[in-house]
């Protein structure tokens, strides 16, 4: 197993290193020492490997991910697992704002809060929060599952489109055109399956979520909704 | 961009180490603000005495002057491009009068009875450097590192920037109504060096504190009447407060431990601080005013 200090060799050593490997590589499990809140930590990768990074990292750790399994072991800063397309990213401690901002495919799992912004622009990732997220989350949510825990700041999913947004706690405010809306039984198998995934306790049924999603009153303009835009 | 970073200590035994922390955490923002950089440190008080930090050229001979002209004894000390002079507080006006006439070229940056204040263009290591901030003890302090972008990189748009006694303001964003405030804060005796937006807030902060307002109060106003992209670290005598817009546009990331209470633009400006393994981290929430004092 490949250990890197990032003291000793920083980060763009460390992010050629990864970006080099081919996809038949046996050096399938790294481990960094010492991110000590470094920026762009594992981004871009595109082979099935994964990679943990013991400690705290600071902005777009593991953006645009492919394939790749990405744990950090502390908190993750702006933008963790913006643009992932696929595989999957864990942050044992806290987010920064714009986690999983505009990606496409893959599963996000943050064991603590998100702050504000969560899953902005999200376009097919799934994530699943299992403390509580900031204001304006998954503003201009197009497709994908957002799975919430906890709360919901101000303002959640303002101008969303057709994500499903689950939320275990209180929300504090809808946005604009983000509506309750009934949990239907494909959704909940949606939910379960998604909650198995995260590892989170079976004992948390799908039944305690609400869900939400679009009204669909801003997809075209329309007069009588100018205020709502 | 811009870095900003506070330290307040709760642990006493940290106070000798208080500059070399500070150093460290705003070196580590270089990326953040490489124009310039510069920071307010609150150290101990003397009794009936005030600190008047004075920045400008040929500084050695300003002291004596002073001290002529006030007949009474005057303490300085000169860092660089900056003079710390002590005077007795009851003097504070007959020596800002007596610099205005005897030495226009020099401006008097910050005053109070524990701040002293520094800031220069160039990188914060240099600037840290020049200064001696690794020497410096005291119980808290706020420092800045600048990417200059409402208006030049000048000494003069450096942070933090301090328009009452023991007060001071870092920025990280802009003030898209800064123009309207500061007419109107004119007018009510506030008096501005610089053209630069941050200012503003710092005149605006002083004006509130003037009428009565606690620090968090005075804050709490200006969710209402400051407009524009903000986080807001303010040093006062005995705390510091932070504030970011409703929007939390601009980045945040505060630690405390038993110890001390630390703020960072980025987790990376916290990282040399003792014990930060096992600090409680947070983010904080936009719109909301955090404030830590010490008696």
């Amino acid at each position: 197993m490949p250990s890197v200090d990032l003291k000793q060799i920083g980060r763009r050593a460390l992010n050629s290193q990864l970006h080099g490997l081919g996809p038949d590589t046996n050096q399938t499990l790294w481990r960094i020492e010492n991110p000590d809140g470094q920026h762009a930590l594992a981004c871009g990768l595109n082979v099935p490997i994964t990679v943990e990074i013991a400690g705290h990292v600071g902005y777009y750790c593991a953006g645009m991910n492919q394939q790749a399994v990405v744990v950090v072991e502390g908190n993750a800063g702006v933008g963790v697992a913006e643009n992932m397309m696929s595989g999957k990213v864990h942050v044992k401690g806290d987010a920064s704002q714009a986690a999983g901002a505009t990606a496409h495919g893959g599963l996000l799992v943050i064991d603590g809060d998100a702050s504000a912004r969560c899953g902005i622009s999200m376009k097919g990732v799934s994530i699943v929060v299992k403390g509580s997220i900031g204001p304006m989350s998954a503003f201009m949510a197009q497709s994908g599952a957002l799975v919430v825990l906890g709360d919901a700041g101000e303002a959640l999913g303002d101008s969303i489109y057709e994500a499903r947004l689950y939320v275990r706690g209180q929300v504090r405010s809808l946005g604009s055109d983000c509506v309750e809306k009934e949990l239907q039984e494909d959704q909940k198998h949606e939910l379960r399956a998604l909650l198995d995934a995260a590892g989170v306790d079976p004992t948390v049924q799908v039944e305690e979520f609400r869900v939400y999603g679009s009204g669909r009153k801003l997809y075209h303009f329309n007069v009588d909704h100018a205020s709502d835009y | 961009m811009c870095g900003i970073v506070g330290l307040f200590l709760k642990d006493r035994e940290l106070e000798p180490d208080l500059g070399a922390l500070l150093s460290q955490m705003l070196t580590m923002m270089t990326d953040r603000g490489p124009d310039s950089a510069g920071f307010a440190i609150y150290g101990q008080a003397e009794a009936g005495r005030l600190k008047l930090t004075v920045r400008g050229q040929a500084l050695d001979k300003v002291a004596a002057g002073l001290a002529t002209a006030l007949a009474q004894p005057v303490t300085a000390k000169v860092s660089d491009t900056h003079l710390v002079l002590s005077v007795p507080e009851a003097q504070e006006a007959a020596t800002r009068q007596w610099l205005a006439q005897a030495r226009p070229d020099l401006s008097v940056i910050g005053a109070g009875r524990r701040i002293e204040l520094y800031k220069e263009v160039g990188l914060p290591a240099d600037v840290c450097e020049r200064f001696g901030l690794a020497q410096m003890a005291g119980t808290h302090a706020i420092g800045h590192t600048r990417m200059a972008t409402e208006s030049a990189v000048t000494t003069d748009g450096a942070h933090p920037f301090s328009t009452g006694l023991d007060q001071c303001l870092v920025h990280n964003g802009s003030l898209s109504n800064h123009r309207s405030v500061r007419r109107r804060l004119e007018r009510e005796g506030i008096d501005f060096a610089t053209d630069n937006d941050s200012e503003v807030a710092a005149g605006y902060l002083s004006w509130k504190l003037r009428q009565g307002a606690s620090l968090p109060e005075a804050l709490e106003a200006g969710l209402d009447d400051l407009d524009g992209f903000f986080t807001f670290v303010v040093g006062a005598e005995t705390g510091f407060a932070v504030l970011r817009d409703p929007i939390a546009c601009k980045p945040a990331v505060m630690a405390e431990t038993e110890r001390y209470v630390a703020f960072g633009s980025e987790y990376r400006a916290l990282t040399p601080l003792p014990g930060i393994e096992n600090a409680r981290i947070f983010e904080p929430e936009p719109a909301h005013v955090y404030a830590w004092e010490r008696a």
